[in-house]
């Protein structure tokens, strides 16, 4: 069936898509790689040298390198926390027999068709804003003292943003999961008399168990490049109390030209995220048999 | 008995679930909300009934030009994932009709393209854009959101195409089926509906897309997602207006995410759950 002919015509077909990605994926790699031992900034381009690894070893010991790292970690971590706990959970309720699923599955999707700089404007401006925002209003009708979120709590203000985004992924991936369920095996755990929280622990969650590896490797992905919501939240700030790696980078490239220090950055951003993509790779390749 | 409590089960879980599903949905409902207010009402506190005046609408209209954003937003979205198809399409084809013993690994190989952080390359590419002219040029982000998300619509297209059944192809040879015959007559007709649930998510995804549009564009090309950022502070651009504005860029977007929820699961988890 598979004739030379075809063959080649396949060959012919696949090749623009291949190649285009090689290029996508080694040249400006490469270009990376090579600005990352350079003494290079925009303002004085003039002034470029070879710097070994200077540009790495400076990063190695900037203080702001360890914050950014750690931030970077407790903001994946934080919103992955809540979005599968909370994803899971919510799967489970709509998965119940409830009137209108059709329109309370549309409300909670909808947050995810949000684009990045809108979801964070609308929580800065709309939500904790400390004086016009609703949880001032709210706070006001308790007698509390008005919270400045950005100021005092800034990581947790921007995981609780990305979060909000994530959590219908989330959420709509293990209700898809979980709707693929043998009802009569739970039907059957339940004539035997085991109680919801056993079923849940020893059919729903096993069941889950692909789904949520699923969304846990997809989230850190995308988490580990969150950058609008911090531009237009806090900027990185109080000092760099809610920078990530990313924002970082971009600091280092956009804000202080220095095209060296931003590609070592990169080239260190590749490195962590390859370790977590070996992981995701795995997992998802499984299903490709 | 048991047909009582399961009612009584029903209208508690329905409470519950319309509940969690409001608080979600809440700060989009209320950004409509204030988008519908006078600027006074908007920050007059809370509030849920607006004196459905449009003001906000016009004025964002006419004051801040959103109309170039918008267009600049349809053409990035609609450009990108148009090239990205032409393709990915005879690529997915050949990978689901021909497979060899590598198809697997190139397909794997296309999905870790899509692990690389963008921030990583954020160095060379606005280096190169800068360069070459392409910096704030819709040609230059069209052509980097395709690629962008081409690893995505080559796997989506992939995992639909795989689904055709083989015996269908066969039986149109069988039967003296062309090549030609079989692309036109039998394969296109079965392969619409997982191109257009392509092309559905990937316009969401592209129009959605804030890093390199905020990094390569300032004013020319600038999509909604640039546009909005720009009102970090908000300045000039108050409450109502800036919901307005907020509201404008994602109704599009969200209408079409409604049609889509199935294929979003398929297509953003590479087809591991369906």
């Amino acid at each position: 069936m598979a004739t030379r002919q075809t063959q080649g015509l396949a060959r012919l077909m696949r090749a623009p898509a291949i190649i285009l990605l090689l290029i996508w994926m080694i040249v400006p790699l490469c270009m990376t790689l090579y600005y990352s031992f350079l003494n290079y900034n925009l303002l004085n381009p003039g002034m470029t040298s070879w710097a070994g690894w200077f540009n790495y070893q400076y990063f190695y010991t900037d203080p702001a390198f360890f914050e950014a790292i750690w931030n970077t970690l407790v903001l994946v971590l934080g919103v992955l926390f809540i979005t599968v706990v909370g994803g899971i959970a919510i799967a489970l309720l709509i998965d119940k027999p409830i009137w209108g699923q059709g329109i309370v599955r549309i409300l909670v999707i909808s947050p995810f068709f949000v684009m990045p700089p809108v979801a964070a404007l609308i929580w800065k401006n709309m939500i904790m804003h400390p004086s016009y925002g609703v949880l001032a209003d709210i706070g006001r009708f308790f007698g509390t003292s008005p919270v400045d979120w950005f100021a005092q709590y800034p990581l947790f203000s921007i995981t609780l943003i990305v979060a909000w985004q994530w959590l219908p992924f989330a959420t709509l991936i293990l209700l898809t999961s979980l709707q693929s369920l043998d009802t009569e095996q739970m039907e059957a755990a339940e004539m035997d008399g085991a109680p919801a929280y056993s079923r849940f622990l020893y059919l729903v969650l096993p069941h889950m168990a692909r789904a949520i590896t699923v969304v846990i490797l997809i989230q850190t992905i995308f988490l580990l490049g969150i950058y609008a919501e911090i531009l237009v939240t806090t900027n990185g700030g109080p000092g760099f109390a809610s920078t990530n790696l990313t924002f970082l980078i971009y600091r280092a490239a956009r804000l202080n030209f220095d095209i060296g220090g931003a590609a070592a950055g990169g080239i260190i951003a590749v490195i962590l995220a390859n370790l977590i993509a070996i992981f995701l790779m795995r997992a998802v390749g499984k299903n490709l048999d | 008995m048991a047909r009582a409590t399961s009612r009584n089960a029903r209208i508690g879980w329905t409470i519950a679930a319309w509940f969690v599903a409001l608080l979600i949905f809440f700060p989009i409902l209320y950004t409509i909300i204030t988008s519908l207010k006078t600027e006074q009402e908007a920050i007059a506190g809370f509030d849920l009934i607006p004196s459905f005046t449009l003001e906000s609408f016009k004025t964002v209209q006419s004051q801040n030009n959103y109309w170039r954003p918008f267009t600049n937003s349809v053409i990035l979205a609609v450009g990108s994932t148009l090239l990205a198809l032409i393709v990915a399409i005879p690529a997915a084809w050949a990978m689901a009709f021909s497979p060899t013993k590598r198809t697997k690994d190139i397909l794997m190989w296309m999905l870790s393209t899509k692990m690389m952080p963008a921030v990583a390359v954020l160095v060379p590419i606005y280096l190169i854009f800068l360069r070459t002219g392409l910096m704030d040029t819709r040609i230059g982000l069209t052509v980097l959101l395709m690629l962008i998300n081409l690893p995505i619509v080559v796997w989506m297209l992939y995992t639909y195409f795989r689904e055709i059944p083989g015996e269908i192809l066969e039986a149109a040879r069988m039967d003296g089926a062309s090549l030609r015959d079989e692309i036109l007559y039998v394969l296109t007709p079965m392969a619409v509906p997982g191109i257009a649930s392509t092309l559905l998510l990937n316009i969401i995804l592209a129009w959605n897309e804030a890093f390199w549009t905020i990094q390569l564009t300032t004013t020319n090309a600038a999509p909604l997602s640039a546009f909005i950022a720009s009102f970090s502070s908000p300045q000039g651009l108050f409450w109502a207006k800036l919901s307005a504005a907020s509201v404008m860029a994602i109704a599009p977007i969200l209408v079409l995410g409604w049609f889509s929820q199935k294929q979003l699961v398929r297509g953003l988890t590479f087809g591991a759950v369906k």
